[in-house]
């Protein structure tokens, strides 16, 4: 039990065994978080600290909850309030919260591999909360719980992703997470938020929403920045809306139980209309529970790995 | 001083000894009268190696590399010519500067320096830099490296300037506004999420300059060519008659893209390691004459400015003291090339293009040269390098072609230690 690397850096990493593992242990911990004592005594006398260069609301909550609820002395630092603000480098943060005792460093960074660059250089289990453009493994993990709850497998299931596929590290851990388990991704967005070679990572690249969405088993919006129309990646909200946006239309194209996700934050009437997004077919605000309780296993799991060391 | 290296294979000739008397190559005299006699122990004796495109970072960088280091470091790779590009504080873009470097590389005497200028003031692609006064002072040609002159027009005044005065015009092709991004975009840089910079950045900037040299019917020299639409654009070019010259470094015929993939910082340069097929496209561009030269863009960092997120390492990586090395033994040991091309790419034409008149081992040149032993396999070790910087992705790296000394104007400029 347990898994094979001491950290959580991406589903790159993760071998279909591993990800099932997690899958099922979350399962078993989404049971803690319904029950009326929110209470067990896997992370009792270990630490872990949250390190976000990034803002967040769910995942740095859900992480921070989820090592709450197992018994963990938590902490977080952000880069503002920090001494990352006077310009100490990500190494020298890094080595000074692993030698205070830490077990597990969750980090969420803006560059790409900026986990991958601390982890062998460290005695703490690093999570990746989210590194640039690369990677957000237990939002994948999450968005998997969430099928897998609905899914006896994900062979041969049709997941349409639809966005600014570019910037997305919930597009490439998905991608990879899937894939791994045999699911087929297809994506559409703008061609200018399409990146090269995108279809090297096992999925199709749709050539309308349309397209993306048909015949989908689950459907997934992303959340796209309103501030990438001033480097001429689309004209106008109102234009990106009508052209890219999972309309109820669109939506009827999937199968009748399809379900709809989105990883959240939303922006209402851009990438989902607010009728789409509260509609019966919305598993959104599951998700958000399924986060805390994918994250729980996979703090669980790492620490099961470093107990048996 | 008379020295007398025996017991050698002599580049290009069916001699086994060489002669220098008072800094040049000489006639036989007997070995009684030498002051040293060097056994040479069967390696090959080759002409001092000449890289038109390095970075010596002094004056404004000394952290990084100052002239002595970088100079020894040069010997210890063969060279006894090196051309040093102006990127440095203040910029190489007035006599003065051109006259500091010069005297600093006379003082430290392991290497012929040649200093490049600026082409424009402060490397801010405004206005002209002082190029004959620059000329005056010793520079052999101008480039803003790094610093693409972005604008045709005022590239074109460049080209038209130094012509004036046979000041060759070196251009670093990279569209900024296409080449921003921290590696080769690709399905490598789309898989780890990493901001591409494509190849068509590279492309357009070498087909502006190729435009602008056949219309002005200039010289244009293309640096660290890496992608194979510049290869075969240089190559037609060069088939028009367009007078064109080319560069590429070892990086680009022996890495690519994928040695990015676990974000290691010491496969991060401008222009960025390039997939397979461009590549083999280098190597062709090398075989078929496209490319006349390999250099290194030797560019050593300081480790607090590499390691750090990919994303914000600094551009390049140390090269004098591997490159041969890697040449040797990735294009003449798997026979892509003969050892006389190998010459040629890394002495004859780049001393020609920059008119530095380096190479010549007949009797009343200069006594620059270098032994290599080119039978014994040899493990890079970055922590023997003489260089400061230790930005190289060739450590640990199994090489023929090891620099067993180096002699510049007669004088012992690198010897290994046994």
């Amino acid at each position: 039990m347990g898994l094979k690397s001491k950290d959580l850096l991406g589903m790159k990493q993760l071998t279909p065994e591993e990800i099932m593992e997690i899958l099922d242990t979350a399962k078993t911990m989404k049971l803690v978080i319904s029950s009326a004592n929110k209470k067990t005594s896997h992370l009792q006398g270990k630490s872990v600290v949250t390190l976000f260069y990034e803002n967040s609301t769910r995942t740095r909550l859900s992480f921070e909850l989820a090592s709450k609820y197992m018994g963990s002395a938590s902490a977080n630092i952000s880069a503002s309030g920090s001494s990352v603000a006077k310009g100490e480098s990500l190494l020298d943060t890094a080595r000074t919260i692993d030698m205070m005792g830490t077990d597990i460093i969750i980090m969420r960074h803006p560059q790409s591999g900026a986990p991958h660059s601390i982890a062998n250089r460290i005695k703490a289990s690093v999570v990746n909360a989210g590194d640039g453009m690369n990677e957000h493994p237990t939002q994948a993990l999450l968005d998997m719980l969430t099928m897998y709850e609905r899914f006896d497998t994900f062979e041969g299931k049709n997941i349409a992703i639809c966005g600014d596929v570019y910037h997305s590290r919930v597009v490439r851990s998905n991608a990879i997470g899937l894939a791994k388990l045999g699911a087929h991704v297809s994506v559409y967005g703008p061609r200018t938020m399409m990146p090269i070679g995108i279809e090297k990572m096992g999925v199709r690249v749709a050539s309308s929403v349309a397209d993306c969405v048909k015949d989908a088993d689950a459907v997934m919006g992303l959340r796209v920045q309103l501030e990438r129309q001033k480097s001429s990646l689309f004209p106008s909200v109102a234009e990106y809306s009508k052209f890219y946006a999972i309309t109820p239309e669109m939506l009827k194209l999937a199968k009748p139980d399809a379900f709809l996700m989105h990883p959240g934050p939303c922006n209402h009437g851009v990438e989902l209309p607010t009728a789409v997004y509260d509609c019966d077919q919305s598993v959104i605000n599951e998700q958000v529970t399924n986060g805390v309780a994918v994250r729980m296993a996979v703090l669980y799991l790492l620490m099961a790995r470093r107990n048996n060391l | 001083m008379k020295t007398i290296i025996k017991n050698c294979k002599v580049f290009n000739s069916d001699k086994d000894v060489v002669y220098v008397n008072d800094g040049k190559f000489s006639e036989a005299f007997a070995e009684n009268e030498a002051d040293e006699v060097i056994d040479a122990k069967g390696n090959t004796v080759f002409p001092g190696l000449v890289d038109i495109h390095v970075h010596l970072r002094e004056p404004g960088y000394e952290y990084r590399e100052t002239i002595a280091t970088g100079t020894a470091a040069a010997a210890r790779g063969g060279f006894t010519s090196v051309c040093c590009m102006p990127n440095t504080l203040p910029v190489c873009d007035n006599a003065a500067v051109v006259s500091g470097i010069l005297k600093k590389a006379a003082e430290a005497g392991n290497c012929r320096v040649y200093p490049i200028g600026a082409a424009t003031k402060d490397i801010e692609n405004t206005e002209l830099a002082e190029l004959g006064l620059m000329k005056e002072a010793g520079i052999v040609a101008v480039s803003n490296d790094g610093k693409p002159i972005p604008n045709a027009g005022l590239m074109r005044k460049v080209l038209e300037y130094s012509s004036d005065f046979d000041i060759p015009v070196l251009n670093h092709c990279e569209e900024k506004s296409l080449g921003t991004g921290a590696m080769n975009e690709g399905e490598v840089s789309t898989a780890i999420g990493i901001r591409g910079s494509s190849t068509a950045a590279e492309d357009i900037m070498i087909s502006r300059d190729l435009i602008l040299a056949e219309y002005l019917n200039v010289p244009v020299h293309i640096c660290h060519v890496s992608t194979m639409g510049g290869v075969r654009m240089i190559r037609e070019a060069k088939a028009r008659g367009v007078k064109v010259t080319a560069e590429t470094c070892p990086h680009y015929f022996t890495l690519t893209d994928a040695c990015c993939e676990n974000y290691d910082t010491n496969f991060k340069m401008h222009p960025p390691l390039r997939t397979e097929e461009h590549r083999l496209a280098v190597i062709e561009g090398l075989k078929d004459g496209t490319i006349d030269c390999i250099v290194t863009d030797h560019a050593p960092h300081h480790q607090d400015e590499k390691d750090v997120e990919f994303s914000n390492a600094n551009n390049g990586i140390v090269g004098l003291e591997s490159s041969f090395a890697l040449s040797y033994t990735y294009l003449v040991k798997t026979g892509i090339i003969t050892l006389e091309k190998l010459i040629d790419l890394m002495c004859y034409n780049p001393s020609s293009i920059l008119k530095l008149g380096r190479g010549g081992m007949n009797v009343g040149d200069d006594a620059d040269l270098t032994i290599m032993d080119l039978e014994n396999e040899f493990t890079f070790d970055k922590n023997k390098m003489l260089t400061k910087g230790r930005n190289t992705p060739f450590d640990g790296w199994k090489l023929f072609g090891e620099t067993q000394l180096t002699m510049m104007g007669g004088k012992k400029t690198y010897e290994k230690l046994c």
